[in-house]
């Protein structure tokens, strides 16, 4: 295994920055991927290892990424929600992890939501 | 599904509804090919009624929808590689499921990418319960459990993008030299 030292590292810097995040007191933005059999075959797995890796360059603190299971849309699946604080939820669909980067960019990191990716969107053409 | 660890992610799931404190999960490659995967929880377990029923596509216990494919694709899977999925439940014991896979198969999927499984699994559930993963192959043994890292974390959530990435980078050394040759 990967030295257990370096997860020490990785928690001594994890907590510094927790602590600053509790300082700011800002509002976390929350992404939620579905991730039932559904979201699972259609590709939802490295859809969330894409924000993962993309919030962890970024350094976005107040961002949460986490699971969900079937809402019922299973052919929009991969689907991802995302919250901003105070912001109504806006959900994308076949989503793909060449996306992801767009999404963080333009709806998480400057609050534009990407209209062509989302549900809407989708439900129209 | 287009990985065999992707059916992992996926009934694992059910372990975690179930309230296990303890999921074990277990990927043995034999020589000539055979490959079990093996998840053991210790969760509420099923009723023999259930059991019985458990792998018709039209038995789930959520209540939203009356279908749950989740056992039956990798029964599916694994059949057609020429496989089979035993499962055996106690109630207030657990349950524990095991897939044959014969990768010697043209129709066996590929085991595909275990360590970002994992690190999704545990993404998925960082608090609880406790996962554990054992691979065994010709090519050697590991073994990695959460109870190993939660002490070292100490009150740095699992979940954290810096904790995940060392988890699947972490596994991924490791895993590689034993199951390598069946992951693609």
């Amino acid at each position: 295994m990967k030295s257990l030292a370096e997860l020490e590292a990785i928690r001594k810097s994890t907590l510094e920055r927790i602590n600053l995040r509790k300082e700011e007191k800002g509002e976390v933005t929350r992404v939620v991927i579905g991730m039932a059999t559904c979201g699972i075959a259609a590709g939802a797995r490295p859809v969330m290892l894409a924000f993962m890796d993309e919030i962890q360059k970024r350094h976005l603190e107040h961002v949460t990424v986490s699971q969900t299971g079937c809402i019922g849309m299973c052919r929009l699946e991969p689907m991802v929600d995302v919250i901003l604080p105070g912001k109504d939820k806006v959900t994308y669909v076949h989503v793909k992890p060449e996306m992801v980067s767009r999404i963080v960019a333009e709806h998480i990191v400057n609050g534009r939501p990407v209209d062509e990716y989302t549900i809407g969107a989708a439900e129209n053409a | 599904m287009k990985e065999i660890s992707l059916h992992l992610l996926d009934i694992v799931q059910n372990s975690v509804t179930a309230g296990a404190a303890h999921v074990d999960i277990s990927f043995d490659l034999k020589a000539d090919g055979t490959l079990f995967m093996q998840v053991k929880d210790d969760g509420k377990g099923m009723s023999p009624e259930l059991l019985e029923r458990v792998r018709s596509p039209f038995v789930t216990t959520r209540t939203t929808r009356k279908v749950g494919l989740g056992i039956p694709l990798l029964m599916q899977n694994a059949m057609q590689s020429g496989g089979d999925v035993q499962i055996s439940s106690e109630v207030g014991k657990g349950t524990v499921i095991v897939a044959r896979f014969i990768t010697s198969s043209i129709d066996c999927l590929p085991l595909g990418d275990l360590a970002s499984t994992m690190a999704t699994i545990i993404m998925g559930s960082p608090d609880h319960p406790e996962f554990s993963l054992r691979c065994t192959g010709p090519g050697g043994e590991m073994y990695f459990t959460t109870e190993e890292i939660r002490p070292v974390l100490e009150g740095v959530s699992l979940s954290e993008p810096d904790v995940v990435s060392w988890i699947q980078a972490s596994l991924h050394e490791e895993i590689e030299p034993i199951l390598g040759g069946i992951s693609k």
